[in-house]
């Protein structure tokens, strides 16, 4: 049995080995310090924010960023500021609990289509495919169309879009360690399924699946503003980004701060995910990790990179 | 090769059938009655009787899949609830303005990436490179519709080189065409080209260490005969293929960027359609993106194994 | 310097004259570690028709010498020394008068035929561009009926038939006789083979082996073989160079480097290593594997290398105690022929004594 989870085992090591590794490149330590601003900035807001989301005060509309308000405020006298520090919640929310959907279903179709095989795999994996047919935002503006708009439904719209890609990953990350020596070891000692699922395969085949989920919650908090901005998401008078920016259209050679600063927020947030992704991808592939290990060594930074965005 | 190729168009068929039917489930995933919804105030029961025989829903759900299929294949997507136009017809009418967008941004976004990831993989931890990575990592956390509101608040409102928004059909006049072209595409241009920029260079650093690199100097090849054809040649290859997804993402993604710039295309077509309860409308807008999106991908998988001698064997 | 050398074994030179001239020659590399001494001050000569093998490990430097020859070594090495190339220094050539040396004069042959070939492009493709790089044809029509020719030579099946075909279409075997067709296409007076046979299977080698012996004897190119077989060594080589840790630890004739080796390296890789206070000297390691595999532990790295002798972690002989701090120079030992056979020991003489697998 011991044998069986050898390839587990030293998990504290090495997980304290990588963060050691992860941060000490730049980008990523960079990602890692913006997150954990955003997310403190997201649980204290009401703190943090100098005033409430609709406090409106139409004395103060459209005041340029200065010493009162220093991102300025809107059409109706709204400090951006405050809205978008309380923006910062309703886009980590969304982000979250979407990429957390796609992740458990996803997970799970791509285990049991990689684990069973046959043709428990042709049937998940072509639906997975019909999903992906679909162009990303077009899927989440069908969906949308089904359910109707909000907040709530964006995050359902954004989960069932991005679900095919975690089967993708899970489903070829358990091919290549079903077969390997500890997965038939645990067998050949009588290891139930669920058991080897859980205990053996999903964490052999973790790597892939944590750099697709930070890569992935980038892309729900640019959904998620795009679908607000299209007035799909949540609704007014609600504090979102992509919202924010809607509004802010019509003013923009007037008050171009109401349009900045949100956009601003959406950027840094979605760069401190996609940072964590190069930076976690760097750190969990095996293969890089070594090069990357002799790279750092050798003090110099090279790597090879897929596509980001493409569906 | 022919085996490859209908192999593959099998799957893409399957796959459609599947996406079919999904696009089909739409209007009768909705709760209540689509038709009725659709009418929502302006509500009269002969156009609600009429709307609901067009659309066959008084029939069984098979019977009406297979005849909204069948019409669908010889491209009637029936008629929008709103208006009661032929949706293939609204469709065609957008599909100009998508289809310009969608080619113009590609040939941005290639113009960037080219020559910026090649030059970046070429010197590698020069200045160049490092302001090609972070820039092209910054372009790809960029929301597009707020950098198309960006490009509109510099160019269009500052500068006034640009009109922001609206479009001018080519055949009407090919000047103001371009013009209005410009900044849309632009916008979409620089994402795609940050991603393409990416793939660039890592496909490049590859080829310049491959060892027939060495042979080719080795012969005694002078620096531009090596880059342009042991290199770039083999480093370009694959960016075909990532080249036509990004074409894919872009005719259905370009959604969002249309509202910005009041871009009459089919993601404005497909959004009044949500807004507006059209189902109909949505549903031929959403299956034929998906039948582009389909099609796309197996041209680029089939063009990629022509392009590459290894894979045509 | 050394006299020009007239081989023993296979007669005098064909055309004589020596074609490569090395003397010295040492690259470093920078690293975050150090500076890597990679090659460090090797000298020898190749005369017209003959084969000179360079032996050793992975790691040894060996296919490092040779590149640095050509310029094909990044930007950031630091190459020294000087290597007369028909009387010119290469070391002191710019890029573009290499470029003039690089498949015309000097011809190399890389050692995976599944990679040193581009595969996207046609093999005739890939011989004609030399050819007309180097002005060796009129055009495309004249380059591509030479470059038939060429493969003609090399034993190729439907020469022009295999002009429009991708390397992928051919076999492992095909595929280097192309590599070597592409080497021979600028009428070399140096072909510098590296590991040239090590990816191919043994009967394959055995017959890529016999059609360079074929071509130099036609034309007395002088041959550089890289490798780490020495049953290669033995079939082809007049002389032998053998390297370790980036420096010449013993070179001579083939017969006198295997009949007599002075280096205990060299006689680990034969696969003997008597202890020398070893009174019977009876116990040696089995003969039965040649291979490097006979010595324990690994080269050192070349950014961290020893004081000394280079062998001398390794060396289970060790028999003078100044070799863990001074390092031996290249010193003639007891040889048969005209060829100087020099070993960098303190004892090889002694050693010498010994048989080897006994």
């Amino acid at each position: 049995m011991s044998a069986a989870a050898a390839p587990v085992r030293p998990r504290r090591n090495r997980f304290l080995a990588g963060a050691r590794l992860l941060l000490g490149s730049p980008p990523a330590l960079f990602a890692a310090l913006v997150l954990v601003g955003v997310v403190l900035v997201a649980l204290f807001d009401d703190q943090v924010a100098p005033s409430g989301a609709n406090d409106v005060d139409v004395q103060q509309r459209l005041q340029p960023p200065g010493a009162g308000h220093w991102f300025g405020t809107d059409d109706l006298g709204r400090d951006v500021l405050s809205r978008v520090v309380l923006g910062a919640k309703v886009s980590l929310q969304v982000g979250v609990v979407a990429v957390g959907f796609s992740l458990v279903c996803g997970v799970l179709v791509g285990l049991f289509a990689g684990f069973y095989g046959r043709w428990l795999d042709t049937a998940l994996m072509r639906l997975m495919d019909v999903l992906f047919a679909f162009p990303a935002m077009l899927l989440a503006i069908a969906v949308i169309a089904i359910l109707g708009p909000g907040t709530t439904n964006a995050m359902i719209a954004i989960g069932i879009t991005y679900t095919p890609v975690f089967a993708r990953v899970t489903r070829a990350a358990v091919l290549g360690v079903r077969e390997s020596v500890f997965v038939r070891a645990s067998r050949s000692v009588g290891a139930s399924d669920p058991r080897l699922l859980f205990r053996h395969v999903l964490p052999n085949a973790l790597p892939p699946i944590i750099v697709q989920t930070s890569v992935s919650l980038a892309f729900a908090v640019l959904a998620e503003a795009a679908l607000s901005f299209v007035g799909l998401g949540t609704q007014p008078p609600a504090p979102s980004w992509g919202r924010m920016l809607a509004e802010g259209r019509g003013y923009v050679d007037l008050a171009w701060w109401i349009a900045v600063f949100p956009g601003l927020a959406i950027v840094v947030l979605v760069l401190a995910f996609n940072l964590l992704g190069d930076g976690l991808r760097d750190v969990l592939d095996p293969q890089q990790r070594s090069a990357l290990e002799a790279a750092r060594a050798r003090s110099g930074r090279r790597r090879r990179r897929t596509p980001g965005r493409t569906s | 090769m022919t085996a490859l190729a209908v192999r593959r168009t099998l799957q893409a068929v399957v796959v459609l059938l599947g996406v079919s039917v999904v696009t089909f489930a739409l209007v009768h995933l909705v709760p209540g009655d689509p038709v009725r919804l659709a009418l929502g105030t302006r509500f009269d029961q002969a156009t609600y009787d009429a709307l609901r025989e067009r659309a066959g829903l008084d029939q069984p759900l098979v019977v009406q899949y297979l005849q909204w299929i069948g019409r669908a294949v010889t491209g009637d997507l029936g008629v929008s609830f709103r208006s009661g136009d032929p949706v293939t017809a609204l469709i065609l009418e957008r599909l100009p303005a998508t289809l310009s967008l969608a080619l113009a941004s590609i040939l941005v976004a290639l113009l960037i990436a080219v020559p910026l990831g090649t030059a970046s993989a070429l010197r590698p931890r020069s200045f160049v490179d490092g302001a090609a990575t972070v820039l092209s990592q910054i372009g790809i956390s960029v929301p597009e519709f707020w950098m198309g509101i960006m490009l509109i608040l510099l160019f269009a409102g500052t500068l006034g080189w640009f009109p922001s928004s609206g479009y001018v059909p080519f055949t009407e006049d090919p000047a103001l065409w371009l013009r209005s072209l410009v900044l849309p595409a632009v916008t979409t241009g620089l994402v795609s080209g940050s991603v393409l920029t990416r793939f660039t260079r890592s496909s490049v650093l590859e080829a310049l260490g491959a060892e027939h690199v060495r042979t080719a100097r080795a012969k005694g090849l002078p620096p531009r005969a090596v880059l342009d054809w042991h290199v770039l040649r083999n480093a370009l290859l694959p960016l075909v293929t990532v080249t036509g997804v990004q074409l894919a993402y872009l005719l259905s993604g370009v959604v969002v960027v249309e509202i910005v710039f009041a871009w009459p295309g089919l993601g404005q077509l497909a959004l009044q359609a949500v807004e507006a309860r059209d189902y109909p409308v949505l549903q031929g807008a959403v299956l034929l993106f998906a039948f582009v999106f389909l099609l796309l991908n197996l041209v680029v998988d089939l063009l990629y194994s022509r392009l590459d001698p290894r894979i045509s064997a | 310097m050394t006299d020009p050398v007239t081989d023993p074994v296979t007669g005098p030179a064909h055309g004589g004259g020596t074609v490569l001239d090395v003397r010295d020659l040492r690259v470093r590399v920078d690293t975050a570690r150090g500076t890597a001494d990679i090659v460090n001050g090797l000298s020898y000569s190749v005369a017209a028709g003959e084969t000179v093998a360079v032996v050793g490990e992975s790691g040894s430097g060996k296919s490092v010498s040779v590149l640095a020859l050509l310029g094909l070594l990044p930007g950031h090495a630091r190459v020294s020394g000087t290597a007369a190339f028909r009387g010119r220094d290469l070391l002191a050539m710019s890029e573009a008068e290499l470029r003039t040396v690089r498949g015309n004069g000097i011809g190399m042959v890389f050692q995976d035929p599944m990679t040193s070939l581009n595969p996207v492009l046609t093999v005739g493709r890939q011989l004609t561009e030399g050819l007309l790089a180097h002005g060796r044809a009129g055009g495309r029509k004249a380059a591509r009926a030479r470059a038939a020719e060429l493969l003609a030579d090399v034993g190729l099946p439907d020469p022009r038939g295999a002009l429009d075909r991708y390397p992928h279409e051919l076999s492992g075997g095909m595929r280097q006789r192309v590599v070597i067709a592409i080497a021979l296409s600028g009428d070399p007076a140096l072909l510098i083979a590296d590991e040239a046979t090590t990816a191919l299977d043994v009967t394959v080698q055995a017959q890529i082996l016999e059609l360079v012996a074929g071509l130099q004897r036609e034309r007395g190119t002088g041959v550089v073989w890289i490798t780490h077989d020495l049953g290669v060594v033995a079939g082809t080589a007049d002389r032998v160079l053998v390297m370790y840790g980036g420096r010449c630890v013993e070179d001579g004739s083939v017969d006198d480097v295997f009949e007599a080796p002075a280096h205990p390296y060299t006689r680990g890789l034969l696969g003997a290593l008597p202890a020398l206070h070893d009174e019977d000297g009876a116990d040696g390691a089995p003969a039965e594997r040649p291979d490097l595999v006979a010595i324990g532990g690994t080269p050192p790295p070349p950014t961290d290398l020893p004081p000394g002798c280079v062998f001398w972690p390794r060396c289970p002989v060790r028999g003078d105690e100044r070799c863990a701090t001074e390092q031996p120079p290249l010193v003639p030992v007891r040889g048969s022929g005209p060829v100087p056979h020099r070993a960098a020991t303190f004892y090889g003489e002694r050693l010498q004594q010994t048989e080897v697998g006994a």
